[in-house]
């Protein structure tokens, strides 16, 4: 027997509903709640079911462990016919198909290495600006704007997040790459040409674009989680701090980053992931070249951009072979890469809880 | 013991440092907040002046002719889209439902992981299985095949959130449905899952405003149409796709169209992700005990 | 050396709710003095006000005179960074930084500080142990077990050593044993009546014995206001207004 007698009124929402009654009731009282109109609901349901049966129970235990397992069953999926698609490729290249420098799909020789270049280049140069931002962010929304803008700050990074890739790569071949080529690209060639990361021609569109672009699109995902994790640090840490004679910024940096640090770190790796398999919004601003250059001026090209641009030109299997293994090694690595943030993130604020922490 | 004692004047440098700390955070905060108002700007400006009954019931003109719009294309991501809901919401209720009332094990453990995984896969592979699986044994582009892309990737969202929010709801009320002989299967749709119907409506919102405006996905499952199309088995245009073939293509109309495109896009999506907010906010405040 | 404080005129508020209604109290150097009442009655946010920690607290804030020895901790040119550091304090739940180890927290203090000579460091912190009467169980794993790993008992001796090494002239307790078991609070009672020989202590404490144990001077508080402060023997025999023998009386009755 349940010892409570009135919180099942599933139309009432969560808050609302009355906390159970401490004592045991007694079977007239219960029949008696029964008829009240919180519980119609409930006294409908028993009435057309005089006996419980467990064939339903079963049937709708199978029914979910299906949609349970078909979540398992996609990801295994998606990485068989990865495998199976790129089998031709695999075959013919062996691993030299990863430091494979040429990429001349006419001529037949298929070489993923400026794919990687570029894929590890812009996503570093990505992260090179956003972990910084991120965290000042969130440091800037927990421990110093007033409650007001809290929530306001928070909202707007969210949206951030939910800005389509197309969009941003819009914004960037015509608003941002116009601004580099005109104003940034130039004053980096003057000021920091001879570090030889900024030198060449000029066009707007390359690597440096694509960083910047992706750097946007990474901070809400970073900076959201570190928010979570930041505050998640108990309050009597930041008091500790204090109360030793701490500066504000000692505080935040002794009593709430260093204990968040775990977390924050799986948030930046999550964030490489996000950045790894970007697509739209790089293909449109990186230049699309199979090149490796130094200057960040000069275009690139990376894993996904490839895929998105030739996929559906492709001619002959091994080209499309080729393609999918690329799609096959930037789903081991995110893959890796996630689950590594995940466990990292899991360990701090416990398992299921991850939004409500 | 000799007592060594510490220094009794805040130093100049840890003063400089906080005061420098405090103004990069304020800076950081300007600086990311800066894009979005930017973009959002941008999208108005650039995308108002095109937003017109052509634009919203003509079908693209031919390449350098001016005027048409995208038609076709809003109903194609409508078709796509209800595709995708068909699919992702139910399999993710049901196994946020597996995972809140049935996963506190090692599968439920694995579901909830490659759920997360499944989460950041890039979505330009989910395309390619799409394609594999739907398109090279269909042996044409489709609208279904962009659905499914997309119906995979709302999947994690909605299963997390409907996770999630049953775990809010008190075992009591269980317990009580129990007791009164209602069997598992009743109690879990009929109390459980209305109980936490607000968050579980949110989380599939979300899921919807994410895919909504996905691109790299549909590059080789829905393909893209100049005409219009109804059919499910048939190639259809996006709303997303277009705005990415117009930007990149050499048209300075194209370019006009791609910024309307992209604007009502994101009234879509920023629609959605608001009005997610609104109610989430109010039910916070209901719930607020 | 400890010195004494002196609190004129204090009030405080946490928004629009006023907590502490011009408080007037002079605590006397190197002494125990206790602060009582019942819960609620403003007992954490008087001490929090004598070392501004009251002001962290989102729309919370204290006005009035607290003179610590030489320092005006209110006045216009105090720095709250400065006060916190010569005024020590001890929180109700043991707060020990759990990603430190035992010799860091300690140190922590001191590193913030500035202070980077290696021997005096560790000579500040076997001396702070010693005088948290931690060493003893400590000094073995000073580096590595993290603060966290202790007991409730070690963890609060331990934030007291913390307090203590950054040698503040005043240490302030709030409800330092009130989480902690029967031995474990003997400890720190025994603990709390050494360190007066050089520090001026403020202890709250909701337990009447504690107070009449440890303290030379009590404090009785009631919804925000003093009523009445005297020798600690006196407040507990004979008190002279009537509510404080009505709390003392309806507890110990
Ligand atoms: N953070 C806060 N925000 C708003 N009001 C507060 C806050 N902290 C305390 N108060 C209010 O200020 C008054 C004094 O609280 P205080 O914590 O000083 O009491 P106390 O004597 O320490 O009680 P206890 O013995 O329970 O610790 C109380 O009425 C309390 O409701
Ligand atoms: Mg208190």
């Amino acid at each position: 027997m349940s010892d409570s007698v009135d919180p099942m009124n599933p139309t009432e929402p969560l808050g609302q509903l009355p906390k159970p009654a401490t004592a045991i009731p007694s079977m007239a009282q219960v029949s008696k709640e029964r008829k009240t109109a919180a519980s119609t609901v409930l006294q409908k349901i028993r009435t057309s079911h005089p006996r419980a049966s467990r064939i339903p129970d079963s049937v709708f235990a199978v029914i979910i462990l299906l949609s349970a397992i078909s979540v398992f069953a996609i990801v295994v999926l998606v990485a068989w016919e990865l495998i199976d698609k790129s089998r031709l490729s695999l075959h013919q290249f062996g691993i030299g198909f990863f430091y494979g420098h040429d990429w001349d799909p006419v001529a037949g020789s298929f070489g993923a290495m400026p794919f990687i270049y570029g894929t590890l280049v812009s996503s570093f140069l990505a992260l090179l600006m956003a972990v910084p931002l991120s965290i000042g962010v969130a440091v800037y929304v927990t421990e110093m704007c007033p409650q007001r803008l809290r929530a306001i700050i928070s909202f707007l990074v969210e949206l951030l997040a939910a800005i389509p890739s197309v969009i941003y790569g819009l914004w960037g071949i015509f608003v941002l790459a116009p601004l580099l080529r005109e104003y940034v690209e130039p004053f980096l060639a003057r000021t920091l040409g001879w570090t030889g990361l900024f030198t060449g021609p000029m066009y707007g569109l390359g690597m440096l674009a694509a960083g910047i672009i992706m750097a946007i699109m990474v901070v809400p995902v970073i900076a959201s989680i570190t928010r979570e994790v930041m505050t998640a640090v108990p309050q009597n840490q930041r008091e500790a701090v204090l109360a030793l004679g701490a500066t504000r910024w000692e505080m935040i940096r002794m009593g709430v980053l260093r204990n968040a640090r775990i977390g924050i770190v799986g948030g930046v790796i999550l964030g490489l992931g996000r950045a790894l398999g970007e697509t739209m919004a790089v293909t449109m601003v990186i230049g699309n070249r199979p090149e490796i250059a130094k200057s960040l001026f000069a275009p690139g090209y990376t894993m996904a951009s490839v895929i998105a641009n030739e996929f559906t030109e492709a001619t002959g299997d091994l080209y499309l072979s080729a393609l999918v293994e690329i799609g096959l090694a930037l789903f081991i690595v995110t893959l890796i890469v996630n689950a590594l943030a995940r466990l990292l993130v899991w360990s701090i604020t416990g398992g299921t809880a991850r939004v409500r922490a | 013991m000799s007592a060594p004692s510490a220094p009794q004047q805040v130093g100049l440098i840890r003063r400089f440092t906080n005061a420098g700390a405090t103004t990069f955070a304020v800076a950081a905060a300007i600086l990311v907040l800066v894009p979005l108002l930017a973009i959002f700007a941008y999208l108005v400006i650039k995308g108002i002046g095109s937003v017109n009954w052509a634009f919203l019931t003509q079908t693209p003109k031919p390449p350098g002719e001016v005027g048409g719009g995208m038609a076709n294309a809003i109903v194609g991501t409508g078709i796509i889209l209800a595709v995708a809901s068909v699919i992702g919401v139910p399999l993710g209720i049901g196994s946020g439902i597996y995972l809140a009332e049935y996963g506190r094990n090692r599968f439920g453990d694995l579901v909830r992981f490659t759920a997360d995984v499944l989460n950041g896969v890039p979505s330009i592979v989910i395309g390619i299985a799409a394609y594999s699986l739907v398109v090279v044994p269909q042996k044409h582009f489709s609208a279904f095949s962009g659905g499914v892309a997309l119906g995979i990737m709302m999947i994690p969202t909605v299963a997390r959130a409907t996770e999630e929010m049953l775990l809010m709801v008190p075992n009591v009320i269980r317990e009580a449905a129990y007791g009164l002989g209602i069997p598992k299967w009743r109690t879990t749709l009929s109390i459980s899952l209305r109980t936490a119907s607000a968050g579980v409506i949110t989380g599939c919102m979300l899921a919807f405003a994410r895919v909504a405006g996905e691109t790299a996905p549909l590059l080789f499952t829905a393909f893209g149409n100049q005409f219009w199309n109804l059919k499910l088995n048939q190639p259809t245009a996006a709303l997303s796709l277009q705005v990415f073939t117009y930007a990149i293509s050499p048209y300075d109309d194209w370019h006009k169209q791609a910024w309307a495109g992209a604007l009502i896009l994101i009234v879509l999506i920023v629609g959605a992700v608001a009005a997610v907010r609104i109610t989430t906010s109010r039910g916070m405040l209901k719930g607020g005990s | 050396m400890g010195v004494g404080i002196e609190v004129r005129g204090l009030n405080a508020w946490y928004g629009k709710n006023q907590s502490l209604n011009s408080i007037d109290m002079t605590v006397a150097a190197n002494h125990v003095t206790a602060v009582i009442g019942p819960s609620g009655c403003g007992k954490s946010t008087y001490v929090r006000c004598l070392n501004r920690m009251h002001e962290t607290i989102p729309e919370a804030r204290a006005e009035g005179s607290v003179k610590v020895g030489e320092m005006d901790v209110y006045g216009s040119g105090s720095d709250p960074v400065e006060v916190r550091r010569r005024i020590g304090m001890v929180f109700q739940k043991p707060n020990p930084f759990p990603t430190m180890s035992i010799y860091d927290n300690v140190a922590a203090g001191l590193k913030l500080n500035g202070f980077r000579n290696r021997k005096q460091m560790d000579e500040l912190v076997e001396r702070s142990l010693k005088l948290a009467a931690l060493w003893e169980e400590v000094k073995d794993s000073l580096h590595k077990k993290s603060g966290a790993s202790l007991s409730g008992g070690q963890q609060q001796r331990l934030c007291i050593a913390r307090a203590l090494a950054v040698e503040p002239e005043v240490l302030l307790m709030d409800e330092p044993a009130s989480a902690l078991d029967p031995i474990s609070t003997s400890k720190i009672e025994e603990l709390i009546f050494q360190l007066k020989q050089h520090y001026t202590v403020v202890i709250v404490t909701h337990n009447m014995q504690q107070a009449a144990r440890v303290a030379e001077f009590t404090g009785f508080f009631l919804m925000g206001s003093l009523i009445e402060y005297d020798k600690t023997e006196k407040i507990f025999t004979t008190p002279a207004d009537k509510r404080t023998e009505d709390y003392i009386t309806g507890r110990f009755g």
